[in-house]
């Protein structure tokens, strides 16, 4: 062998490495949940989920302290707030402290002429004065009199309670010795809003150590209490935290398990390495395609890469046991490539997947695939050492071989195996797919159950229903959600719906504040109507000179805007509801449900999207977000499904077209149907619905599969029982390292990659002992 | 309306006249204190009364009128329906406290949160209960009056609680509560006149 041989193969090959370790330097690597959140395929939905993901909503952590008695918690609540507020990273805090009520209850009264929904200038008029002070007198009455007649001087028409009225039913936590507590008094509670995005893990992960610090450090704390916390960004911290945790834990034991394996076998450091460098060579390449293909790797693709480790260390197991085929290098590498092939074909089908991590996992396996067989066809040639020292398996073969003739006459527990396997699928039929998205979420149910305690404790909304729309800038937003608040205040009139939100509830329009002060009468007339209307009243009008005085500061007064609500409680409602973005504005008015009759909890979006309609509402979208999720994740299950169907269908062409055999092609293809069908009927009786991931896990097992059957098909033709010896042994090592490097995937937390361990291990396994079953005598192989 | 103890209470009246002549021998005079008043009410266990309630607010130059219906049953239950001018209930079960509104709307309100309410409540449902220690814990007691006529006035002990109250004074006779009346710390008052409904 020449050096001008060597060169231009393995230089290409270093070339092309450092290539891609130039790429993959400057990787961005994500962990959040973005992987599991579908692209919508209607654009606004888009839009609309990308804001619950990354607007205000994500910045929101939720805290809890548990633990103490009731004053002690109340206590550290007030402290950890305060010194929370002055920290950078945190635009807010809430606990229901007495100084945030005060301002709440200042902003509302101050500029309730402003803010009341009553305000018209019918209101001001003689006739519309004597009604509601009439209406306020009645009120002194009840059994709230004593505390509304502190209200009464000032605000005798009752605009106070009118512009409260539209928060009825937004519940608001518990109040206990002065801050938030849970409904049943155990915990106290905190909001906090940071002031990065919530899609910025690093920043997040941050606040949150900056919430857990400051808890730890507070004075007098007793060691009784705890600090729990939870929300999206909560949720986004700890998934990277446990998926990079579970990756680097199940890429350090798949590489010694597979590393120990082929020591044992090879017996030399030096095939070790040249054995894996198909490996490394496919990762490094398949990362680099991933980061140039979406900007960006996801933390779970690279905990894919042990799986690469399961396929692409196949490649030099065959080459080096099968000694490049022995006097026969022809076909060996055309079965190679034959594998390769199929396996593309099968993972081509993901890469057009309109769930992200899913395409990305297809970009990564076929790239890598490939590198990985291309370095093993063109570059280990090269480097591996003329004579093989390989520890002598020729006993197992031979062994193996006596078993596989044997294992021939078992054909009918197949048979068995497949009536069981068929029936319990078919008892299944209708529930074997688990429609949850949240099944795929690495959010452990402790995690969830406390989320859901907290966001009820604290009356946040679930956000299942909401009214959005967009408009271009501020003053069109809010205008928009008081038109639509006109119509969803009738349908709350008609039961249809509990209540809603909007956050010109607490920051009207520029035009409508213009429009309330408008209403209110001149001084002269002011006083003159309200002379009048006190005629016939019990109170005398010099009594109400405080009402007249705030009438005017009103009319005079410039309007409200954001920067008014500086530390109120409404401040976190309009950042909520009313998202800047970066070019136009997102209005989110949730919904809640009547509560009233059967099916009281649900709402009629298709009556709610009609009466906006009628009136003129249509940019207004109504959607019932967890329907819609649950809709797109179904259709992204049916669009893998057909896709994986697809790439069955191009497997079988490619294998039809090499083997221009339909006999041959069938005799390759039963074993993997077979071992699928088992596979699937196996976790269906575990009690496991399938996700989309199991999908890819049998889509997996076809792949890797493919290679047995191809080599049980090769080794059918007449070739001495020394070859067949050692494709059998090597597809055993092979075989091993796969269900090896799968099965350690199969005991991860996360469940994306636990479904696709416990799918391709025992996956592998029956793919080749059903091949092994399945193939035909030697005495009677037809060669083409 | 039927009441199935008013021929008890009759009985436990005279009963409660015989014990007390009884008592009377024993030691004289200094009898009628608040023990024996607070032992008197809670023998009444359950009871219906219609009320009428007068405001007197400064702001407004007459007194504002209301009327409806109590309902008590021991020990920590009490009903108030308002019917007139505006139907409005008020009920008091344990520690929470719920008003519902004549359009319908539920406003509850927890008095372990509330403690300026719980202590409102408290005046009146800890007399109509006999409850001496929930009504000590927030105000100082002092009775005058015979059994036949007696009045309790109620002066809260806690600041938060005087800054809105400084009295509350409930008359009756026996074991009965007849008016309640409020004096709030800003002069403003109300005095609630209680009827007993007699069973039919």
């Amino acid at each position: 062998m020449t050096w001008r041989r060597l060169a231009l193969p393995l230089g290409l090959w270093l070339l092309a490495l450092s290539a891609c370790l130039a790429v993959v330097v400057q990787t961005r690597f994500v962990a959040d949940l973005s992987a599991f959140m579908p692209k919508m395929p209607n654009q606004r939905q888009q839009l609309l989920v990308e804001q619950l993901r990354d607007g205000v909503i994500a910045r929101l952590i939720m805290i809890g302290i548990e633990g103490g008695d009731a004053p002690e918690r109340a206590r550290l609540s007030i402290a950890l707030a305060q010194k929370l507020r002055t920290h950078p990273a945190f635009v807010g805090v809430q606990n229901g402290d007495a100084s945030t009520q005060e301002r709440d209850r200042a902003y509302f009264f101050e500029h309730r002429y402003l803010l009341s929904p009553a305000v018209t200038p019918q209101r001001f008029s003689d006739t519309g004065m004597r009604q509601a002070i009439g209406a306020s007198i009645d009120a002194l009455t009840g059994n709230a009199g004593l505390l509304l007649k502190q209200l009464l001087p000032r605000d005798p028409t009752g605009e106070t309670l009118q512009l409260l009225g539209q928060f009825t039913g937004n519940s608001q936590p518990r109040s206990l010795e002065g801050a938030w507590a849970s409904r049943d008094g155990q915990r106290a509670l905190l909001l906090a809003q940071t002031r990065i995005d919530g899609s910025d893990t690093e920043a997040q992960a941050h606040a949150i150590e900056t919430i857990r610090q400051s808890f730890q450090q507070l004075e007098g704390r007793s060691a009784a209490t705890r600090l729990l916390l939870s929300g999206t960004s909560v949720f986004s911290v700890s998934a990277r935290a446990t998926i990079e945790r579970e990756v680097s834990r199940l890429a350090t034991m798949s590489l010694v398990l597979v590393v120990s394996l082929l020591l044992l076998v090879y017996r030399s450091a030096r095939l070790l390495a040249l054995g894996l460098l198909p490996v490394a060579s496919g990762a490094l390449v398949g990362v680099a395609a991933v980061s140039l293909g979406f900007g960006h790797v996801h933390g779970l693709t690279l905990g894919f890469g042990t799986t690469l480790i399961g396929e692409a260390v196949d490649y030099s197991i065959y080459l080096f046991m099968q000694r490049a085929g022995g006097d026969n290098p022809g076909a060996f590498w055309r079965t190679i490539r034959l594998g390769v092939l199929t396996s593309i074909a099968g993972f081509a089908a993901l890469l057009y997947s309109g769930f992200p991590g899913l395409s990305q996992l297809g970009l990564y396996s076929i790239s890598g695939l490939v590198a990985a067989a291309l370095v093993t066809r063109f570059v280990l040639p090269l480097l591996m050492p003329q004579n093989l020292a390989l520890r002598d398996l020729t006993h197992i073969g031979i062994a193996l071989d006596r078993l596989v003739a044997g294992a021939r006459r078992l054909r009918w527990l197949i048979a068995v195996m497949l009536i069981a396997a068929g029936a319990t699928v078919a008892l299944h039929a209708g529930h074997i797919w688990n429609r949850q998205l949240s099944a795929l979420s690495p959010i452990s149910k402790a995690e969830a159950k406390l989320d859901m305690e907290l966001r009820g404790d604290l009356g946040a909304p679930d956000m299942r229903y909401m009214a959005s729309f967009t408009a271009p800038d501020q003053e069109r937003a809010l205008q928009g959600a008081e038109q639509a608040a006109a119509v969803l205040q009738e349908l709350v009139h008609s039961q249809v719906l509990g209540g809603f939100n909007s956050p010109a509830f607490v920051l009207p329009s520029l035009a409508l504040q213009r429009a309330r002060q408008a209403a209110i009468p001149e001084p002269a007339q002011a006083r003159l109507a309200l002379q009048q209307a006190l005629r016939e009243l019990p109170i005398k009008p010099e009594r109400l000179a405080g009402f007249l005085a705030d009438l005017q500061a009103t009319q005079a007064r410039p309007a409200l805007t954001r920067a008014d609500l500086d530390g109120t409680s409404a401040a976190l409602l309009v950042d909520s509801l009313l998202v800047k973005r970066d070019k136009d504005y997102l209005v989110l008015m949730p919904l809640r449900s009547s509560g009233v009759g059967r099916g009281g909890d649900l709402i009629d979006v298709a009556q709610v999207t009609a009466a906006l309609n009628a009136k003129g509402l249509s940019k207004v979208t109504v959607i019932d977000i967890l329907e819609e999720t649950t809709a797109v994740f179904d259709s992204y299950l049916h669009e893998a499904l057909l896709l994986s169907g697809l790439g069955c269908l191009a497997i079988i062409v490619l294998l039809l077209l090499a083997f221009r055999s339909v006999p041959r092609m069938l005799r390759v293809v039963t074993p993997l149907a077979c071992a699928v069908l088992c596979v699937t009927a196996a976790l269906l009786a575990a009690g496991v619905q399938l996700t989309i991931l199991h999908l890819v896990g049998l889509l997996l097992v076809v792949a890797v599969g493919t290679n047995y059957a191809l080599f049980f098909d090769v080794g059918a033709q007449p070739r001495g029982q020394a070859d067949r010896c050692q494709t059998l042994t090597s597809l055993m090592v092979a075989n091993l390292t796969t269900v090896g490097s799968f099965g350690v995937l199969g005991f991860s937390k996360v469940p994306v990659l636990s479904a696709i361990g416990t799918t391709v291990g025992p996956g592998a396994l029956l793919a080749l002992v059903f091949s092994a079953i399945l193939a035909s005598t030697p005495s009677h192989g037809n060669d083409r | 309306m039927t009441k199935p103890n008013s021929t008890g209470s009759t009985t436990r009246r005279l009963l409660t006249g015989v014990l007390l002549t009884l008592a009377a021998g024993a030691s004289c005079a200094s009898e009628w204190n608040v023990t024996e008043l607070m032992r008197v009410l809670a023998l009444t266990k359950e009871g219906r009364a219609s009320f009428v309630e007068k405001k007197y607010i400064g702001i407004v130059d007459k007194p504002l009128v209301s009327s409806g219906e109590l309902a008590f049953t021991a020990p920590d239950r009490l009903e108030k329906r308002t019917v007139k001018p505006t139907p409005e209930a008020l009920l008091l079960d344990g520690d929470s406290l719920v008003i519902e509104q004549a359009d319908k709307r539920r406003l509850t309100v927890r008095l372990q949160e509330h403690p300026e309410v719980a202590a409102f409540v408290e005046s009146i449902r800890g007399t109509l209960a006999g409850d001496r220690l929930a009504l000590e814990k927030v105000f100082a007691l002092e009775l005058s009056g015979s059994m036949e006529k007696w009045q309790l006035v109620l002066t809260p002990t806690q600041a938060r609680m005087s800054r809105l109250i400084s009295r509350i004074r409930i008359g009756g006779t026996q074991g009965e509560v007849k008016a309640i009346s409020f004096e709030q710390a800003d002069g403003d008052r109300s005095e609630m006149a209680i009827t007993k409904v007699l069973a039919k």
